[in-house]
């Protein structure tokens, strides 16, 4: 009973603290973009802008709840929940530092795999419940893209899994004891950047947002959302970009090590450090770069991203059994 | 209305699928104003394309025939409203061909400055609104829409200054110009000019060594040199299709022939020749600024008195035809005047107009997406296409 009790407490506590994040990342992001675009940001809510998230949230939270007369209400009401379930659930296998988190499972990468890969179910009830053409038409490029990204993406995420000789997330972040997976030659580096580019394409970010495309598709998927609805998908969106960070963070980046990391909290502190450092990194790219279309997206990740990283694992494999062991 | 005309559609071997019919348009995010688009999709490639337009018609040639001579120009530079200096300009040029006023020289090199000032000004929305819509309002489109931006709006100050507007100035009067530069004007437009010459080179770092603004504009939007011809399209878009055709070199009006106008050509015809061409053009402004700041004659701004009532201008019996080059292409002016205070008849020849001709030859086949990137290359500006 005590042991029920202790790991809904700590659930409970990684979901308030995922929401709290990813209310205030926005604002990071914001504030990042206004940077590159000379701009200042948000700074008129509270002391340098700091409650705009809040207020944002409450906005939206007062908005109407507008449904489209010809939606598939079941449907069009479902899809944000089962967009955002996923998107927090993958929080549920993320380690923050030994010990820390809600469970750290002897498969825990491929947990986070399969169940951040489950946000598409949600988006394409989306935009097929919101009986709208431009929503429908994402929602076809949604299911697109995300089938032609979640390989390379899994396979990059697999080269460290690989190098540790196990897909438990502590496990795989002691194995980087030594040397961080991204600093081994070539492989590291080659697998990050993969990592990095299937990240921006299953997180729709630009250069990949062909779903969002707001010059052509207007919103894409969410047009037709308002209020509270509109509100929890962007969380989800949110939650799922912010995992990823953690994720890449934890694979090639070491997780939680450096220096002090022994007591706990430091460790954390390392880990969030390193996940803003690639969410700044996609950020980056984001506010750079244009939108390609969504043949070439296809073409990309089939004709270069997947052989690429069915290779880097193939050698990595090769490589480590050459070795006769596993890093760490 | 649109059900009677015929639509362009291209077989492209892909059967089997329904097609969908897509409004984009007129209130959409890359409208560019209030184009309607009625796309048909089989899935993602575009096999149709209805252009819609007159959503913003104002009854601007009517208009023209109520006011005088003196309160038109005003009312000229609302046709094209993103480069009004052009517009006011195709006007008095063409009450000055009928009626046969002379234009001082000083004030023939004011309108140079801010026709090119105002070119400067419109390609920065151009380019920003361009990038927008291949980049999205949330990505790398907006970061350069925003940089555009800035210098559009250091353009406008400069306007700010000699006109007191910066959307619609009422610059250029009947034989002149109403304003002389005020102090220290060619000082501040100078630093400026340099400021934007500098930035431009960011930009072009910016968009052409990344490779995926090259593959979402080369070879997209091929305008070939024959139907550029047929079509009558104008400005960047016949530019950047091979054809070497500038009236300021071709046929020079306020003094261009003083000036080394250099025309800009690119043979490719897709939408990066389009925007190289308006690249090159934005340096030649500046460099045409700059010629006319060095060159600028002393000298009264105008041939005629001051005014003192709208009436005050009349032109004799008779009609003509004048043109210049504006941002977007040949902006020209069909003036019939009957000898009065107010034109019998006004005809524009807006580049925006001809140049969306020439969509419904070139999207179909394209992808959904290309459409914004093409209808962004074309420039057009709806106060202009509609009047």
């Amino acid at each position: 009973m005590s042991a029920i009790a202790y790991h809904a407490l700590v659930a409970f506590i990684v979901l308030n603290v995922v929401v709290g994040m990813v209310t205030y990342v926005t604002l990071l992001e914001r504030k990042f973009a206004a940077r590159m675009q000379s701009r200042i940001g948000p700074y008129y809510v509270g002391p340098r802008g700091l409650l705009q998230p809040i207020a944002d949230a409450l906005k939206l939270m007062l908005k109407e709840d507008v449904v489209p007369t010809a939606a598939d209400r079941l449907v069009y009401n479902l899809a944000p929940i089962v967009f955002l379930v996923p998107c927090i659930l993958i929080f549920a296998s993320l380690p923050f530092a030994p010990g820390l988190g809600v469970a750290d499972l002897n498969i825990g990468v491929l947990f986070f795999l399969a169940v951040s890969s489950l946000e598409i179910i949600g988006l394409f009830m989306g935009g097929w419940g919101s009986n709208n053409k431009y929503a429908l038409l994402s929602a076809m490029r949604a299911v697109n893209q995300i089938i032609s990204y979640d390989l390379p993406f899994v396979f990059a995420a697999f080269v460290p899994v690989v190098l540790a000789g196990s897909l438990q997330m502590s496990t795989i972040v002691d194995a980087q004891r030594g040397l961080w997976f991204v600093a081994y030659p070539i492989i590291g580096q080659l697998a990050f950047l993969a990592f990095v580019v299937a990240t921006l394409a299953a997180e729709n970010r630009v250069p990949f947002d062909i779903l969002e495309a707001e010059s052509e598709l207007v919103a894409g998927f969410r047009v037709e959302y308002s209020g509270m609805k509109f509100a929890l998908i962007q969380l989800g969106e949110y939650a799922h970009m912010i995992g990823t960070s953690f994720l890449g963070a934890l694979l090639f980046l070491g997780g939680w090590l450096g220096p002090g990391s022994d007591a706990p909290m430091v460790g954390a502190l390392w880990f969030l450090l390193k996940a803003m450092l690639i969410f700044l990194l996609v950020t980056w790219v984001r506010w750079s770069f244009v939108r390609i279309r969504v043949d070439q997206i296809l073409a990309i990740s089939w004709k270069l991203l997947l052989p690429l990283t069915v290779g880097l694992l193939l050698v990595t494999a090769a490589w480590v059994a050459a070795r006769g062991g596993h890093a760490g | 209305m649109t059900d009677t005309l015929q639509r362009t559609t291209v077989e492209i071997g892909y059967g089997g699928s329904e097609r969908l019919t897509m409004n984009m348009g007129p209130q959409h995010p890359s409208a560019h104003g209030v184009f309607r688009a009625i796309l048909t999709l089989e899935g993602e490639t575009v096999v149709a394309i209805d252009a819609v337009i007159g959503y913003l018609h104002r009854c601007h040639e009517k208009l023209a025939e109520s006011l005088t001579y003196v309160q038109y120009p005003t009312i000229a530079s609302k046709t094209d409203y993103v480069a009004a200096m052009t517009a006011e300009l195709a006007y008095v040029a063409a009450v000055e061909l009928v009626g046969k006023i002379d234009v001082p020289k000083r004030a023939q090199y004011l309108r140079v400055i801010c026709a090119e000032l105002q070119r400067i000004a419109s390609h920065c929305l151009w380019l920003g609104t361009w990038c927008m819509d291949m980049g999205g309002a949330l990505g790398g489109g907006a970061t350069i829409f925003l940089y555009a931006i800035r210098e559009r709006e250091a353009v406008l100050d400069l306007f700010e200054s000699l006109t007191g507007a910066r959307l619609l100035y009422g610059f250029h009067q009947v034989g002149g110009t109403r304003y002389d530069l005020p102090a220290g004007w060619g000082q501040r437009c100078r630093e400026t000019l340099d400021v934007i010459d500098r930035r431009l080179d960011e930009y072009e770092a910016m968009l052409e060594d990344n490779a995926f603004f090259l593959v979402r504009t080369q070879g997209v939007g091929v305008v070939s040199r024959e139907l550029a011809e047929s079509v009558g399209v104008a400005g960047p878009l016949l530019r950047g299709s091979g054809v070497d055709y500038d009236l300021r070199r071709a046929a020079p009006y306020s003094s261009y022939e003083d000036f080394d106008v250099r025309v800009p050509v690119q043979q490719a015809g897709d939408c990066y020749a389009r925007y190289r061409v308006r690249m090159a053009e934005f340096r030649e402004s500046i460099r045409l600024v700059r010629q006319a700041l060095d060159g600028l004659p002393e000298g009264p701004i105008s041939s005629r008195p001051g005014v003192k009532s709208v009436g005050q201008v009349r032109i004799p019996k008779g009609e003509g035809y004048s043109r210049i080059e504006g941002a977007r292409g040949e902006l020209g002016c069909y003036l019939v005047a009957d000898g009065g205070a107010k034109p019998y008849r006004l005809k524009w020849r807006g580049a925006s107009f001809s140049n969306l001709a020439v969509l419904p030859h070139i999207i179909p086949g394209h992808k959904v997406a290309d459409v914004v990137a093409i209808m962004g290359s074309v420039d057009p500006v709806f106060g202009e296409v509609d009047r």
